[in-house]
Order: C-alpha cells, then sequence, then structure tokens
C-alpha cells in the first residue's frame, strides 16, 4: 500500500471541473484507490464522494492506492491533481 | 406583474403550466431480492438512455456546453458510490427501491448543502433531475410533455429543470416564466442559448394564472401581463417585431471588422469590472477590452487583494481573450470609489483628491503588488498597463519608475512576463490633453477617459442635480479637447483609445472616427450597435463636417447638427 499527502493549490480545488476530470482519470485504474480528508475516506472513481468531500483551494488530502502498479497509480494521481488540473 | 428578466425578448402565448408530477414515495418491505434488483437495473438502464437522448438533442438544437449538464446527470447515475448505495440499502434492509433512492438522495443533498460552494449548492439540482428520473420510470409516471408542443406557448413553472428545459420545442415555446432561479441558473442560460425570453423570481404565479390564458412577457423588463387588452397585445407585438429584427442586424455584425464604408478600420472592445464582464465582451465579438477596472477586485472584502489573487483574476482575462488586447488600468480607488480598510481620509473634494496613481505612488508597496501580478499575467496574454488620474508627467514618469524596478525583481526570480509590455495613461484631466504633445513622447497610448474628462472641463459635478444639466459629452469645448489628443497622440505615432461613456454614444462615434480615434472601448451591449454605426458611415465624409461641428457655439447646436445631418442618414438599429 502506497501513500502520499498533497496540497490543493488550483483556485477551486477539487470542486467544479476538476472533480469531474480527476474522477475520469482515477476510473482509469484498476487497482483499490482511495482520498482520505481529515482522517476520512472518499472513493476517487465516485463523482459524488469526491464532491461531498467539499475539498478547496489550500486543503491537504492523502491518496493511497493498493494493488496493480500501486505506486505508479499514486504518483500519476498526484501529478494529474497538482499539474493537469486548470480551473 | 413583473420578475427578473433573464433571458431578454418579447414573448406573446399561451400559459401552460407545468408542474412536477407529485409522487408518493412510500416504504415497503420486499419479497424477492432478485426481482427488486432487476427492476432498479432496467430503471437505471432506462434511465440511461433517456439522457443520452436528451444529451444528443440538447446537442443539436442548443450547443455543446449545455449539453455538458447531461454528461454529468450520466455520470450520477453510472456512480458506484451513489448506485452502490442505493443496492446496499435494498439489500440489507430489504426495502423497495423507490425508498432506497429516496434516503439515499437526501443523505447526498445534505452533504452538498453544507458545503460553502456554490458550484457544488448547484448540483443539488442535478442530483434531483436524476433522482426524480429513477422514480417516475419506476413508479410509471408521464411527465406533461413539453416536446410536442403545437401552439405558442409559455410554460409556468416552480422551477424547471435542464431535462425539462433541454427538451422544450423552441420554435412554439415564446417564453419561460419561474418562480424560483436567477440569472445564473441552469434554465435561465438554456433559455438565453435557445433565445427564449424567460423570467425568473415570481413568487406564486402557478396559482395566479390558469391553462390557456394569454400572456405577454417581457424579457428585457420582467413584465409580465396577463390577459391583456388588445391594445397592449399590438403595442407588444411591433415591440417583439423590432426586437427580432434588431437581434438579426446585430447576429450579422458578429465576426465582421468594424471598418468604416471608406475603409478605415479601427477597434471596438468592451469595458469589464468583473470576471462575468469578459464573457459578454467575448459574446458580444468584442475586439479586445479597453477598460479593465481593476477597484472590483479590492472593494466588498477586508483587506487587500494578495499578489496571487490578482494574478489567477488577470491571467484568467487575458488567456480568454487570446491575441485580442487587454489593457489593465491600475487601482482608481478614491472619488466615488471608497474602499473602507485602506482608510483614505473623507475630503472635501474627493474627485480633486487623493485618489488613484496618487494613492499608489504614495502607497507603492500596495501598487507593487498590482504591478507584479500583471506583469506575471502577461506571460499569458496581450496586457497593457494603464494608469489613471494623471495630472503630471512626474507622475508617468515615477510609475514608468516603479515597473521598472518590478521587472528587475520578476527577472532575478527567472518569472516570465512581456519585456516589451505598452505603458499608457488614462487622459481625463484637461491639463493633460492641453498638454498631450508632450505626454505621448513618453507613453505608448493614450486612453481619454470622458466621464471624467467632462466633469472636469466643465467643472461640473454630475452627481449634482441642481447643475447636471450642465454635464454635456457635445460640449464643443471637450470635443475640442478630444481631438487635440488624438492628433497629439498620432503626431508622436502612438494609438489613442477611449474608454468613456462617450465611445459607446451612436450620435459621438461619427465624430470621433472624423478624428481618427483608433480604439472605443464601451459596454459590451454597445458593441454590436457601435460596429453596425461605423460601417454604414465614411470617415472622409464625417471629416468634411467636423471642422464646422466644432465651430459650432454649444452643445445643443452641435447634437442638433448631428442629428440633422448624420444621423439621419444612418439605418437605424
Amino acid at each position: 500500500m502506497i501513500t502520499k499527502e498533497i496540497v490543493l493549490l488550483n483556485e477551486s480545488g477539487l470542486h467544479a471541473r476538476p472533480a469531474s476530470m480527476f474522477v475520469k482519470e482515477a476510473s482509469k485504474y484498476k487497482c483499490d484507490i482511495k482520498v482520505i480528508k481529515d482522517g476520512k475516506e472518499y472513493n476517487p472513481k465516485s463523482i459524488m464522494s469526491i464532491l461531498s468531500m467539499g475539498a478547496g483551494k489550500g486543503d491537504s488530502i492523502i491518496i493511497q492506492a493498493e494493488g496493480e502498479n500501486e505506486e505508479n497509480v499514486v504518483n500519476e494521481l498526484a501529478n494529474f491533481i497538482q499539474n493537469k488540473i486548470k480551473d | 406583474m413583473e420578475g427578473l428578466g433573464t433571458s431578454v425578448g418579447i414573448g406573446i402565448g399561451k400559459v401552460l403550466i407545468y408542474k412536477e408530477p407529485k409522487m408518493d414515495i412510500v416504504k415497503e418491505n420486499i419479497l424477492d431480492l432478485e426481482l427488486e434488483m432487476s427492476r432498479l437495473e432496467n430503471a437505471l438502464k432506462k434511465a440511461i438512455k433517456e439522457i443520452e437522448h436528451i444529451y444528443n438533442t440538447t446537442l443539436t438544437t442548443v450547443g455543446e456546453k449545455e449539453a455538458e449538464i447531461f454528461t454529468a446527470h450520466k455520470m450520477i447515475l453510472e456512480d458506484p458510490e451513489y448506485i452502490g448505495s442505493i443496492k446496499e440499502k435494498i439489500r440489507t434492509e430489504n426495502i423497495n427501491s423507490e425508498w432506497a433512492i429516496k434516503e439515499v438522495t437526501n443523505f447526498y443533498i445534505e452533504i452538498f448543502n453544507n458545503i460553502e460552494d456554490e458550484y457544488i449548492k448547484e448540483r443539488v439540482q442535478d442530483i434531483k433531475d436524476v433522482s426524480n428520473r429513477i422514480l417516475k420510470i419506476l413508479l410509471n409516471i408521464e411527465a406533461k410533455d413539453l416536446t410536442s408542443i403545437t401552439e405558442k406557448t409559455i410554460i409556468v413553472a416552480h422551477d424547471l429543470t435542464p431535462s425539462d428545459t433541454a427538451q422544450i420545442n423552441k420554435e412554439m415555446v415564446v417564453g419561460i416564466v419561474t418562480e424560483i432561479g436567477g440569472r445564473t441558473s441552469h434554465t435561465s442560460i438554456m433559455a438565453r442559448t435557445m433565445n427564449i425570453p424567460a423570467i425568473s423570481g415570481v413568487e406564486n404565479i402557478i396559482n395566479m394564472v390558469e391553462d390557456n390564458d394569454v400572456m405577454i412577457v417581457d424579457g428585457s423588463t420582467g413584465d409580465i401581463l396577463v390577459n391583456p387588452i388588445d391594445e397592449d397585445i399590438i403595442i407588444y407585438e411591433s415591440k417583439q417585431k423590432e426586437f427580432i429584427e434588431l437581434r438579426k442586424r446585430l447576429e450579422e455584425m458578429k465576426g465582421k471588422e468594424s471598418i468604416s464604408k471608406d475603409g478605415y478600420k479601427v477597434e471596438i472592445a468592451g469595458n469589464i469590472g468583473t470576471l462575468e464582464d469578459i464573457d459578454k465582451v467575448i459574446e458580444n465579438d468584442g475586439e479586445g477590452v479597453g477598460l479593465y477596472r481593476t477597484e472590483f477586485l479590492y472593494m466588498y472584502r477586508d483587506r487587500l487583494p494578495t499578489e496571487e489573487e490578482q494574478f489567477e483574476a488577470y491571467k484568467v482575462v487575458a488567456e480568454k481573450l487570446g491575441q485580442k488586447p487587454l489593457v489593465i488600468r491600475t487601482l482608481d480607488v478614491g472619488g466615488d470609489k471608497e474602499i473602507p480598510y485602506l482608510n483614505i481620509p473623507k475630503e472635501m473634494n474627493p474627485f480633486l483628491g487623493y485618489r488613484a496613481i496618487r494613492y499608489c505612488l504614495e502607497n507603492a508597496e500596495i501598487f507593487r503588488t498590482q504591478l507584479r501580478a500583471i506583469l506575471r499575467a502577461s506571460a499569458y496574454g496581450n496586457i497593457k498597463i494603464m494608469f489613471p488620474m494623471i495630472s503630471d508627467i512626474k507622475e508617468v514618469r515615477e510609475g514608468k519608475k516603479i515597473i521598472k524596478g518590478v521587472m528587475e525583481e520578476l527577472r532575478k526570480e527567472n518569472i516570465l512576463f512581456n519585456e516589451n509590455i505598452e505603458i499608457g495613461i488614462m487622459v481625463e484631466i484637461p491639463a493633460v490633453a492641453v498638454h498631450s504633445r508632450v505626454f505621448a513622447k513618453e507613453v505608448d497610448f493614450f486612453s481619454i477617459g470622458t466621464n471624467d474628462l467632462i466633469q472636469y472641463s466643465l467643472a461640473v459635478d454630475r452627481g449634482n442635480q441642481h447643475i447636471s444639466h450642465l454635464y454635456n459629452q457635445f460640449h464643443p469645448a471637450v470635443l475640442s479637447l478630444i481631438k487635440m489628443t488624438i492628433d497629439n497622440g498620432h503626431k508622436e505615432g502612438i494609438w489613442v483609445g477611449m474608454c468613456g461613456e462617450v465611445a459607446g454614444d451612436e450620435k459621438l462615434i461619427p465624430l470621433l472616427l472624423a478624428m481618427g480615434l483608433d480604439e472605443f472601448s464601451m459596454n459590451s451591449s454597445s458593441i454590436l450597435k457601435a460596429r453596425h454605426l461605423i460601417r454604414n458611415i465614411s470617415k472622409e465624409e464625417m471629416e468634411s463636417i467636423l471642422d464646422e461641428i466644432l465651430s459650432l457655439p454649444t452643445a445643443e447646436d452641435v447634437e442638433k447638427f448631428i442629428d440633422e445631418n448624420i444621423m439621419i442618414n444612418i439605418l437605424p438599429i
């Protein structure tokens, strides 16, 4: 199991369009992934779950993956949030 | 009656009251779990099919952006957590699908309502829309069909979901009136794209009208007339005809050049304050932004905006404009624009006082933060910097020195910016207009701010009722100052624009064209009208009467001359 903590830097955090882009990206991976914020777990393959997390700019979240290619998946998703998401 | 007009235009038709069918959801225990599961699966499949159909219809009849709403709906319908929780509930509690859907949906609605984010709050509408769709399928409820309306109809509803709106037959639905919603609701946005007049926020309208009542809606004013007298119908029918023709003529102006009959090209740009305004500029095919009033970033808050906040705001606008020019005016505080936390003391004559560039040069830290943000954003578009309220050439030099310093800092930090960024000034103080030849040697452009130029030239506070009649943009002295500024700018090889209300004044545009104004920056709603006007006049012809106009004795003479000699020959729009 691999985890990585990141801080959301883009203006709308994981709200709005970035949320659905992130969910689409996470859904590509087969392994078991979780996003953890304030100790609570959320499902990155679910738009309802990610939106209900209410993560805004400046919030810190943990991405956790277990299974096939876990290390790669965590890095790819962290990179996606930090560099590919534009408001 | 009246409400908030959310989509312009006039509609006359028969009322159709559209109510969400009442759904009684009762909790039931199920006997056959497998049967219940396949019942749910079938309903979900049917719902997805319906949404795909609506998506395709919306794509062809409304547009891609609006159709995306239904991509989001499909995502909810296929959401592992949402659908997973519903199935889980059915399985563990042995209850019917309807009850499980209601409970799970309410659970998410409550969470979303508690998040302080407008976007997420709006998603509640989508969740309700999706869950109602599944429930209607499960309960075999047929809603009133909005697709097969065959006569001119005005839909009256408490609220319309995007799914409802997307299915409207836009040939027959001539108006939408709802009890709730605002300008930014999905329904209003879709109504505008579909060119259907719409009015929101009309309380209790459902109970005040009946099916088949005749109704007139005016989306420009928000007025609603129920069972109007014949005279009103005639009046509104002619207004409607005018409106449709005007819209058609203005639409035709989109994508065309702003060029006079004799081939002289100018730039018609928009003025903006908030981020929303930039979309209006683009919608009206503005050729740039001639004035970005940055005060709005500083107002209605309790502390200064950070460099980062400003950078983001400038960058968004710059990127939306692409290569089109964006003139950012540095903070124009003071005068009538009060920002409490800046603690500018009350003054006897605020318009002649401590404001704009005068304040910024004294408070260099605030100024530098803004300039850093603007320069950083200049790497993302075609940004120009403009100083307001310049009265002395020393202020220009001082401001440019500060910009140089900020550039040096950025270079050291390896931050990209436009090294050749244009720096210009507002010409709004008569002394600068008179002395403009000298100023033109030290700046890259002028933008004439007519509102202040008029009030300073004529010594008239236009907010003062006793003397506001003396405030007149046709005053020949004001026009001479404008001409002097343009001439001097051109003699020194710089471009001259205008960002005051005069730039969009239909009667003065011909004169400004004759004077050689290069850029006209105005309220977005005037852009297409101004283009139409420019395309219907000849610069040379206007030049031939310019001297005569400038030598007229009074403002009234000027206006009358323009009416009788210019306006009369122009195709009205």
